[in-house]
């Protein structure tokens, strides 16, 4: 492995160049890039030899903005990092928040936070299967995916009144309690979802170009996939059976059953699998949960000032994209000290490099579209 | 998760004095953390006993719930036979294990955790600055591991002058963070390949994660040149 860890000298500057050799830029303005990432390719005609990822255009430094409010002042900040799954990002920031006080929510607050965040990983993965689908060519997944993806953002917007940034739970528990019909239009959507899964795949997993720019390409195996802290269904679609839910089991996932799907190849084709799996399995989490809603308070005893006793917390969660982490310092006033996020995107495209070697210019598209990153999150 | 019965801690100092909504203008550097002291380096690492009282005292016996505690227990008895006193200190804090160890040492150990105490995964490695301190820094590695479903953190303290040891070596993950890090903070690993900033533009100048940093503080110089924006703002 000495050899991977040899910097990447991609520069033109840094490099001398063979005959044969161009150096590509793609992005930061490129419709494939999901944002502005801007990649930098080396070519020996067709085939990527080298790469390098420059990020940063969309830094906002979240982080030192935490320094500077309270703590329930930053929890709407941490929406706006994957702003396709904000509803995981407030589970986990307050969550750790919740641990830094020594607090915990209700049940009935968890169980209302589980099916959210649930629902926010179907559509999570239902927007990165139809832009994915997009980027490789077949049109027609995106406005299926769409079109179940708005269902879950109405119940969303029912909900908390945002489909988007949605600010949905609060430190200690939730602010609103859940609406009227939330059961009700949670199964009517879950119900016949299954079904919708079956289409996508109806139109993807058998078809012979998607298997032919996805089978193969992009391979992360187990050993290098732990190497490059991969999470989520990266590290899952390279064979280890890992999820945060079930490991340290947070919210209310411990009283669900449900399967980590995992993958062999650790290829595009397999995380595309975990995903279209993990999409199932969220579905029948919620079907659960909807099941059995218990009564009682939504807000936990936490206070409307806090100031968590000094000392630190790590907290991380399984977010749409993988480890989700929160490590917050605080020193007893109502700011945190210092609050670092471990964005699952941010990491995850580290590996980049390592699956493009040796694949073509047009696999690009593909592998940043199987690593599921948002640059909201990859940026800060 | 914690669910203990001893938690209103937070809500019963709330009423008490509502008028501290109000957050200090300092940013909450007031108050250093009190159980972070600049522990001596040559602290030897028999007196297990002494410890605990030595870690614990400049904290007000007030919150005893939550907040750090000295930690000994199997795993910190491996460390400390192995690496006698460069482990210099280990707590816990909110359940979570905490070694202090010696920033010369911090690549040693980390690629003893991966390869012998098996924390072969790095979820994450980051800093925080202490201006008051003598040595600012922590350099902070969360690690876990697959087989023991555990966390451990590593801290190494390091002086703003101070070279840190690269684990990138250990864990190629670590490339991006310590460069994150440096990015950040300004702080120098040794023996990384690639150490430039990240997320910020190449000819930035300031550190701005750093606490001395204000949030107002822009390189503003660089913002009028490249994004001809004249107030630099």
């Amino acid at each position: 492995m000495a050899d991977q860890r040899t910097p990447v000298a991609t520069h033109a500057d840094q490099t001398v160049l063979g005959a044969d050799e161009i150096i590509l830029n793609m992005g930061p303005q490129h419709p494939s890039t999901h944002g502005v990432l801007r990649v930098k390719l080396r070519l020996d005609g067709e085939k990527v030899i080298g790469s390098e990822c420059i990020i940063g255009y969309l830094h906002r430094g979240v982080e030192k903005i935490a320094e500077h409010r309270t703590y329930q002042q930053f929890a709407p900040y941490v929406d706006r990092m994957d702003y396709v799954a904000a509803v995981s990002n407030g589970l986990g920031y307050c969550e750790a928040v919740e641990k830094l006080l020594g607090a915990e929510a209700p049940p009935r607050a968890r169980v209302i936070r589980t099916i959210l965040t649930e629902l926010q990983r179907i559509a999570s993965h239902l927007f990165w299967l139809g832009t994915h689908a997009l980027d490789i060519g077949a049109l027609t997944p995106l406005f299926y995916c769409l079109r179940e993806r708005e269902e879950i953002l109405k119940i969303f917007e029912k909900y908390c009144g945002a489909r988007l940034t949605t600010h949905a739970f609060r430190i200690g528990g939730l602010q609103y309690e859940a609406y009227d019909t939330l059961e009700k239009d949670v199964e009517r959507f879950c119900k016949p979802f299954d079904k919708r899964v079956d289409e996508y795949e109806a139109l993807l997993t058998g078809n012979r170009i998607w298997v032919g720019r996805t089978k193969g390409i992009g391979i992360l195996t187990a050993k290098e996939a732990i190497d490059y802290g991969a999470s989520g269904p990266v590290l899952r679609g390279s064979g280890v059976k890992w999820d945060i839910r079930k490991a340290m089991p947070y919210a209310a996932y411990d009283q669900y059953k449900f399967e980590i799907p995992t993958g062999k190849n650790g290829d595009t084709f397999d995380r595309y699998i975990v995903r279209l799996e993990e999409m199932r399995q969220s579905r029948l989490i919620c079907l659960q949960a909807i099941e059995n809603i218990p009564a009682g308070p939504i807000m936990g005893k936490v206070g409307k000032v806090l100031k968590p006793p000094p000392g630190e917390v790590y907290h991380s969660i399984e977010a749409p994209k993988g480890e989700l982490g929160y490590y917050i310092v605080s020193d007893a006033t109502t700011q945190p000290y210092r609050v670092r996020i471990r964005p699952p995107s941010f990491i995850n495209l580290e590996a980049f490099d390592k699956m493009i070697r040796g694949h073509l210019v047009a696999d690009v598209v593909a592998i940043i579209g199987t690593l599921d990153i948002v640059l909201g999150e990859v940026d800060r | 998760m914690a669910n203990d019965p001893e938690e209103k801690q937070p809500s019963a100092s709330s009423p008490k004095e509502p008028s501290a909504a109000t957050p200090p203008a300092a940013g909450g550097e007031g108050a250093p953390k009190p159980p972070a002291p600049a522990a001596p380096a040559a602290k030897p690492p028999a007196p297990v006993a002494a410890k605990p009282p030595a870690a614990a005292p400049p904290r007000p016996p007030a919150p005893p719930k939550e907040g750090p505690v000295a930690l000994d227990n199997e795993l910190v008895k491996r460390y400390k036979e192995k690496f006698g006193p460069a482990i210099l200190e280990a707590w816990s804090d909110r359940k979570q294990a905490i070694l202090v160890v010696a920033r010369e040492l911090l690549a040693e150990i980390a690629l003893h955790s991966r390869d012998e105490e098996k924390f072969d995964w790095l979820s994450d490695l980051t800093a925080v600055d202490w201006p008051k301190r003598e040595k600012r820094f922590d350099i902070v590695l969360n690690m876990y591991s697959f087989e023991k479903n555990e966390r451990l953190r590593l801290k190494a303290h390091a002086g703003a002058d101070e070279r840190v040891p690269s684990v990138q070596g250990v864990w190629s993950t670590a490339n991006w963070m310590e460069r994150e890090a440096y990015d950040m903070f300004g702080i120098v690993f040794e023996g990384h390949p690639d150490l430039k900033r990240i997320l910020l533009p190449e000819e930035w100048q300031g550190y701005p994660l750093r606490k001395d940093y204000d949030i107002l503080t822009q390189d503003t110089a660089w913002v009028r040149e490249n994004l001809g924006i004249e107030s630099g703002q």
